[in-house]
């Protein structure tokens, strides 16, 4: 039983990070109407950043996240800028395949720079959750030298949630109500939706298509930062493909939640984070993507619009 | 005081020249229609003048400037709107949130007291203003649509086939509402398939066929024209 705890527990921490970068693909998808498949190297570009500003820079690891979003923001829009827009009016197999070679840039850049050696990436989230804990006063470094568990809760005594599992998890959740009430009640937030709904009609009302669909790479690419960071914290290995595997899946869980569908990710998400993670541990480690990229044949086969999608018909 | 100027314009499709040189103008204060069968070039007309389309030469000129090349979302500021064929709304969003699109370009302080102005001339979006635009019947989506392009107070309204695809009472009341915006102010180019109502409101009027004006004359002229009579008035 505790096991099997665990490794819903696990599930989740890996499906909120899941959820995080299937809100990039969905954003994207459904304002750009574009499969953005270089979103998975952008999440490895913003834990590059962050662990080079914290490692050589020796910045503290909060100003190291933050400049890995800040990064990430602008790489997202000189990317739409320089490979997407041109494009606008193209078929969308030219968009895919340049948004593969997108993915291959980058991914060779990261190797170029960072050589293609796996990098230890350190327990960030853990360090944070630590020195705020003295900041605040509520331990002394004496206290949190003396637990190396510090920040996690128990549960029993084989069973507790790390620090940096409760960090992704909150991370996620803020994450989703945030955007749930900007794409809801702020002007610039409708506005998105008036794009994804209808471009030209949109443009009648005044609304820059082009700077919505600018905006959305931004805040995608702000969020693979964050995802990047996160995932490094768990797994701690970085390396220049870190990004391509988790963006595939979190690809899937967009598609298995509906995509272009906010609610729809964080579901498609955090259910392929527990599926992936029982899958590897109660059937075979070897196996554990072929389970996730099976459910997204099945859910491809059964419900073609995912969990929460809604049926678009496509205009001609 | 000419508000509009349209001057020789030419617009193709990839390389279908669709109109061949249209030049037509509508003065501050006037309904003026643009007539014609399917496929006329009636919407891609609007639809230039409005930004969403360019055109390959000719001029657009909206109160002394040439306005060709800039973007719609730029136009709609001038004071311009254009409540598009197929009324378009977004149908994922309530009638309020599609109003407030309407006023995107306009300062936040005035929304709630354009959206009073378009619940007064439409009292049926007002009940409805929580709803889902999509859920709308036909004839409400036009009021709504109708709405949302008042929302940005245009001086010139482009109307394109408000008519279309609904009963004919709801045709009687949509075209009373447009004569009500004419009474207020609005000066309106109306771009209809029903040119027998459209020639009852207008003016003056403009024969639009294969990508060309036809005939320029004022509306009464025209209802008694014995080829408009035989072409578009169904004899």
């Amino acid at each position: 039983m505790t096991l099997f705890l665990e490794r819903i527990i696990s599930g989740i921490n890996l499906g909120s990070i899941y959820a995080i970068i299937a809100l990039g693909y969905t954003m994207v998808y459904g304002i750009a109407r574009m499969l953005n498949f270089a979103h998975g190297d952008v999440i490895m570009i913003g834990a590059y950043i962050c662990f080079v500003a914290i490692g050589s820079l020796s910045l503290p690891p909060l100003v190291g996240v933050l400049l890995a979003v800040a990064v990430c923001t602008i790489l997202g829009v000189v990317i739409e800028r320089l490979a997407y827009r041109p494009l606008r009016q193209s078929a969308s197999l030219a968009v895919l395949i340049t948004a593969i070679g997108v993915s291959y840039l980058l991914q060779n850049l990261a190797q170029l720079i960072w050589t293609a050696d796996t990098k230890s990436f350190p327990p960030l989230v853990q360090t944070v959750i630590e020195q705020a804990a003295v900041t605040l006063g509520l331990a002394t470094p004496e206290e949190i030298a003396a637990s190396p568990n510090f920040g996690s809760i128990v549960i029993s005594a084989n069973l507790r949630i790390s620090g940096t599992t409760i960090v992704t998890i909150l991370a996620n959740i803020l994450i989703m109500i945030g955007l749930t009430l900007f794409t809801g009640h702020t002007k610039t937030g409708k506005a998105m939706r008036a794009v994804s709904e209808d471009r030209g009609a949109a443009e009648l009302m005044g609304i820059s298509v082009n700077r919505t669909i600018a905006l959305t790479f931004a805040i995608g690419s702000a969020l693979a930062a964050i995802a990047g960071v996160l995932l490094c914290s768990t797994y701690q290995a970085l390396q220049p493909t870190t990004g391509s595997m988790p963006g595939i899946k979190a690809f899937t869980a967009a598609v298995f939640g509906g995509i272009g569908s906010i609610p729809g990710a964080m579901i498609g998400g955090i259910l392929l984070g527990i599926i992936e993670i029982l899958g590897n541990g109660y059937v075979s480690t070897q196996l554990g993507d072929a389970f996730v990229f099976a459910v997204l044949i099945v859910v491809l086969l059964v419900k073609p619009t995912g969990l929460l999608g809604k049926k678009v018909s496509e205009k001609v | 005081m000419s508000l509009l100027k349209v001057e020789d314009m030419h617009v193709y499709y990839g390389n279908i020249h669709a109109i061949k040189g249209v030049s037509f103008e509508v003065n501050e204060g006037e309904i003026v229609t643009l007539i014609g069968a399917n496929g006329a070039g009636k919407s891609t007309t609007l639809n230039t003048i409005a930004g969403l389309l360019k055109p390959r030469s000719g001029h657009v000129i909206f109160e002394g400037k040439n306005i060709v090349g800039m973007p719609a979302s730029k136009v709609v500021s001038l004071g311009m709107a254009l409540c598009p064929e197929g009324r378009r709304v977004f149908q994922q969003m309530s009638v309020r949130e599609n109003l407030e699109m309407g006023g995107y370009t306009r300062p936040a302080g005035e929304i709630e007291s354009s959206i009073a102005r378009v619940f007064k001339l439409f009292p049926r979006l007002k009940e409805r203003q929580k709803q889902i635009a999509g859920t709308l019947s036909g004839g409400e989506q036009q009021m709504l649509a109708m709405g949302r392009a008042l929302m940005g107070k245009p001086k010139l309204l482009m109307l394109d086939e408000p008519s279309m695809g609904l009963a004919p009472k709801l045709v009687d009341q949509i075209f009373e509402i447009i004569v009500e915006l004419h009474a207020s102010g609005t000066t309106i180019l109306l771009v209809e398939q029903n040119a027998l109502m459209a020639l009852h409101v207008a003016s003056r009027g403009y024969v639009l066929e294969t990508g060309r004006i036809t005939l320029a004359d004022d509306a009464d002229r025209l209802l008694a024209d014995d080829s408009v009579k035989t072409a578009y008035l169904g004899g």
